[in-house]
C-alpha cells in the first residue's frame, strides 16, 4: 500500500471556523491507483478533496502531493499542481454562459495553444467517452442533472490529468450510464496511470473498480481496506455501510446536542 | 441601557465594515490591474463583454438622451425667454449636457442596466461554484471573468456618454427649432460660440471615463464579494446600484471642482 | 478564432461612438482659431477689464476674429494687459481701437475691434494703443448718483437756509 504514495495526508486536522470537520486524518493514494472515500453525508468527504486541490488549507498536518505540501505551495506551485489535476465537482459547476462544447473546450483553450480543429476533435472525443456526443450545441440550462454531471466529467478529463478528484461521479445516473462511467473511470486509471480519489455512496459499483477504500466518520478514518477486505469485514461500521442499514454505529442524524423532544420543549416526558 | 447603546454600536460596526470593504475593494482593483494582461492579449474576451455592457445599453441610452434633451429644450426655453435670451438655447442645452447631465445620467443608467447585470452574473457564478471550478482548473477568475468585464465597462462608458450627449442635443434641437421655431442657424452658432472642445467636450468625456471605472469596479466587486446564495446575490445587486449612484454623484462633485 | 455577429455589433458600437465624438467636437464645439488655422497675437492695455475672461471672443463688426488668450496685470503701470490671438486672415491697421463690450445687458464681455485708417497693418506682438475700458455697472451707477446728488445740492440750499 505505502509502496509509492503520490498523494499523502499526514495527521491532517481541519475546521470550518471553530467547528472541527476532520481530526488527525492520515491516508495515502499510491501512484496510478484509484481510491474511494465513503462516509455519511456531511462527514467531510468533499472537504477532504478540497484539501487536496488546495481550495482550503489544513490547520494541522500536511497534505503532500508528489512530495510537496499543498498548504505551503507558492501560487506558482499551486498553479502547476492544479494544471495537472482534474476535479469533478459535486454539483457539476458547468459554466452557464458557455455551451457544452465551450465548457469541455475551456481547459484546453486556457492551457494550450492547439488549433481550433484539434480542439474540436479532442472535445468530441471526450464527449463521446461520456456518451454525450451530439449535445455540444446545448447550453448547460438545457441539460438534465445526470447529463450535466457527465459533461462536467468530460471537462474534468479534457487535459488527461495525472490526478483526478471525483466528487460523487455516480449520483443522478441511470444504471446503464453508471456502468459506463464506472468503466470510464477505471479505464482512465489503467490507460493514463492517473492517481484518483473518488468520493462515492455507491458501495457495490465502486467496490468493483477501486483499489482501496477509506471510510470517514466523525472526522476520522473509521475503517479502510481493499475491496475484498471490505466485503468480508467484520467491522460494524463497514457492515452497516455495505448493507445500507439505518441502524448501527453510523448515525443518520447530524449531531444536534439535544434530543428532538428537548428541541420541542417537551421536558416532562424525558425526565 | 443596552437598547440605547445598540444603535451606536451598530453605527460603529457599520463604519468598521465600510472601511474594511474600502480596503478590500482597493486591493481588488490592484488585482484587476495586475491580471489585465489576458483581457488585452485575448481581446475577444473583452469584446464579448463590450457587447453585453455597451451594445445592449444602446436603446436605453438613445431614448433617455433624446427625452432629457427635449425636456432641457422646453425648460430652458421657458426660462431663457423670460430674460429675452431664447437665442442662447443651443448653448444652454449643449453645455448642460456635455458638462454634467450627459456623463452623470449615462453613468446612472449604465449602473442600473449593465452594472447590476454584471454583479448578478458574477454573484451567480460564485454561488454555483463556477468561479471555484475555474480556479481549480488553474484559471484565475479575476483574469478570466472579472478583468474583461471591467475593461469592457471602461471602454463602453465614454461611448455611451458621447451618444447620450448627441441624442440630447438632437432632442433640444427638435424642441427648440422644430417645435418652438427658433432659428436653426442661431441655435447651432450660439452653441458653437460657447462650447469649447477641450474645456467642455473632452472634460465631459474624461468624467465619463472615471464614472465607467468606478461603476464597473463596484459592480464586479459586489458580484465577487456576494454571499453565495440567492438572497446574497440579490442584495449585492441592489448594493451595486445604490453605491454606484452615490459614488457617481460624489465623484462628479470632485471632478467638477477640479476641472471647471 | 472565427468572426461572429458579436464582433459586428461591437464594431458598430465603436463606430457610433467615434461618430458621436466627432460630431461633438466638430459640430457642437467651436474649434478655437489656434487649433486650426494660423494665428498671430496682439496685446492691448486697459485701465479696467471689468468681467473680461480668458477665452472671451474678439469681434470686429460682430464677426469673431479671435480670442483672448491671456490676461495679466502690468505691475509697472498698473493696467490690465490682454493678449489677443487672432486668425491670420484678419489683418488690422496700426490705429485700430479696442474696446470691451457687453453682449446684451447681462451677457458676457468681449473685445470689439474697430478698424482705423492707417495703411500699415499691426504685426504679431504689436500693441493696440487706442483702448477704452469696460463699463463697470457699479461705477456707472456711482457717477449717476454723484451727479444726481450734486444737482440736488444746488437746488437744496435755497430751501433749507
Ligand atoms: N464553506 C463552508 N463553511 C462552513 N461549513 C462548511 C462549509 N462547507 C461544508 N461545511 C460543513 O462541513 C461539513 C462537511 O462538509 P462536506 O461538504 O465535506 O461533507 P460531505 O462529506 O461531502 O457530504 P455530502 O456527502 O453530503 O456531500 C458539513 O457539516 C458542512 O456543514
Ligand atoms: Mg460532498
Amino acid at each position: 500500500m505505502s509502496s509509492d504514495s503520490f498523494i499523502e495526508l499526514k495527521n491532517v486536522s481541519f475546521a470550518y471556523g471553530d467547528r472541527p470537520i476532520l481530526q488527525d486524518i492520515s491516508l495515502t493514494i499510491p501512484r496510478g491507483k484509484l481510491v474511494a472515500i465513503m462516509g455519511g453525508s456531511g462527514s467531510g468527504k468533499t472537504t477532504l478533496l478540497r484539501l487536496i486541490s488546495g481550495q482550503v488549507l489544513a490547520q494541522k498536518g500536511q497534505v503532500l502531493v508528489d512530495g510537496k505540501d499543498v498548504g505551503r505551495m507558492s501560487s506558482r506551485d499551486l498553479y502547476q499542481h492544479r494544471r495537472r489535476m482534474g476535479m469533478l465537482f459535486q454539483f457539476g459547476a458547468l459554466f452557464t454562459d458557455l455551451s457544452v462544447f465551450d465548457n469541455v473546450a475551456f481547459p484546453i483553450r486556457e492551457h494550450t495553444r492547439l488549433p481550433e480543429s484539434m480542439i474540436r476533435d479532442l472535445v468530441l472525443m471526450k464527449l463521446n467517452a461520456v456518451g454525450l456526443r451530439g449535445t455540444e450545441a446545448l447550453m448547460p440550462a438545457e441539460l438534465s442533472g445526470g447529463m450535466a454531471r457527465r459533461i462536467a466529467l468530460a471537462r474534468a478529463i479534457a487535459l488527461d490529468p495525472q490526478i483526478m478528484l471525483y466528487d460523487e461521479p455516480f449520483t443522478g445516473l441511470d444504471p446503464i450510464s453508471l456502468g459506463t462511467i464506472a468503466l470510464l473511470i477505471k479505464k482512465l486509471n489503467d490507460a493514463l496511470g492517473t492517481s484518483a480519489v473518488m468520493v462515492t455512496h455507491d458501495v457495490h459499483k465502486s467496490l468493483e473498480i477501486v483499489d482501496h477504500v477509506y471510510f470517514v466518520a466523525g472526522g476520522k478514518i473509521a475503517a479502510e481496506g481493499t475491496p475484498d477486505e471490505v466485503r468480508h469485514s467484520s467491522s460494524p461500521w463497514v457492515q452497516q455501510f455495505v448493507q445500507g442499514e439505518a441502524d448501527g454505529p453510523v448515525h443518520f442524524a447530524y449531531p444536534a446536542g439535544n434530543s428532538l423532544a428537548e428541541a420541542f420543549g417537551i421536558k416532562g416526558e424525558t425526565a | 441601557m443596552n437598547a440605547l447603546l445598540n444603535p451606536i454600536r451598530r453605527l460603529g460596526a457599520l463604519s468598521i465594515n465600510a472601511i474594511w470593504r474600502l480596503g478590500f475593494i482597493s486591493r481588488f482593483f490592484v488585482a484587476i490591474l495586475l491580471n489585465s494582461g489576458q483581457s488585452l492579449l485575448r481581446f475577444q474576451l473583452t469584446i464579448r463583454e463590450v457587447y453585453f455592457a455597451g451594445v445592449l445599453s444602446l436603446i436605453i441610452i438613445i431614448v433617455s438622451g433624446l427625452f432629457v434633451g427635449m425636456v432641457l429644450g422646453l425648460q430652458g426655453y421657458n426660462t431663457l425667454a423670460r430674460f429675452g435670451s431664447a437665442d442662447a438655447l443651443g448653448a444652454l442645452v449643449a453645455l448642460s449636457l456635455l458638462r454634467e447631465l450627459g456623463p452623470v445620467l449615462a453613468a446612472l443608467l449604465f449602473a442600473s442596466r449593465s452594472g447590476s447585470a454584471m454583479t448578478a452574473e458574477i454573484g451567480l457564478m460564485k454561488a454555483t461554484e463556477q468561479l471555484e471550478a475555474m480556479s481549480v482548473m488553474a484559471v484565475n477568475p479575476i483574469a478570466r471573468v472579472v478583468a474583461p468585464r471591467f475593461w469592457a465597462g471602461v471602454i463602453s462608458m465614454p461611448i455611451l456618454a458621447a451618444l447620450f450627449n448627441v441624442m440630447g442635443i438632437f432632442g433640444g434641437y427638435l424642441v427648440g427649432v422644430e417645435m418652438i421655431g427658433l432659428d436653426a442657424g442661431t441655435f447651432w452658432s450660439q452653441m458653437q460660440n460657447n462650447v469649447d472642445l477641450h474645456y467642455d467636450v473632452i472634460n465631459g468625456l474624461i468624467k465619463s471615463l472615471f464614472f465607467g471605472m468606478a461603476v464597473t469596479l463596484i459592480a464586479v466587486f459586489e458580484g465577487y464579494d456576494a454571499t453565495p446564495t440567492a438572497a446574497g446575490v440579490s442584495s449585492a445587486t441592489t448594493r451595486t446600484v445604490v453605491t454606484s449612484a452615490l459614488v457617481i454623484l460624489a465623484l462628479d462633485f470632485v471632478l467638477t471642482a477640479f476641472m471647471f | 478564432m472565427k468572426r461572429s455577429t458579436i464582433d459586428l455589433w461591437v464594431g458598430l458600437f465603436v463606430a457610433i461612438g467615434i461618430a458621436a465624438m466627432t460630431f461633438l467636437s466638430l459640430k457642437v464645439a467651436n474649434l478655437t482659431p489656434q487649433s486650426g488655422s494660423e494665428t498671430y497675437t496682439l496685446t492691448a492695455d486697459f485701465d479696467n477689464i471689468g468681467g473680461l475672461k480668458v477665452k472671451a471672443p474678439v469681434k470686429s463688426s460682430g464677426v469673431v476674429v479671435g480670442r483672448v488668450t491671456h490676461i495679466e496685470l502690468d505691475t509697472k503701470r498698473y493696467v490690465a494687459r490682454a493678449t489677443l490671438t487672432l486668425d491670420k486672415q484678419y489683418q488690422f491697421s496700426r490705429d485700430t481701437s479696442a474696446e470691451i463690450l457687453t453682449a446684451g445687458l447681462l451677457g458676457e464681455q468681449y473685445i470689439g475691434l474697430v478698424q482705423g485708417g492707417d495703411p500699415d497693418n499691426l504685426a504679431s506682438g504689436d500693441r493696440i494703443s487706442l483702448t477704452s475700458s469696460a463699463m463697470v455697472l457699479e461705477q456707472l451707477i456711482g457717477k449717476f448718483m454723484t451727479s444726481f446728488a450734486e444737482k440736488g445740492s444746488q437746488d437744496a440750499p435755497a430751501k433749507t437756509e
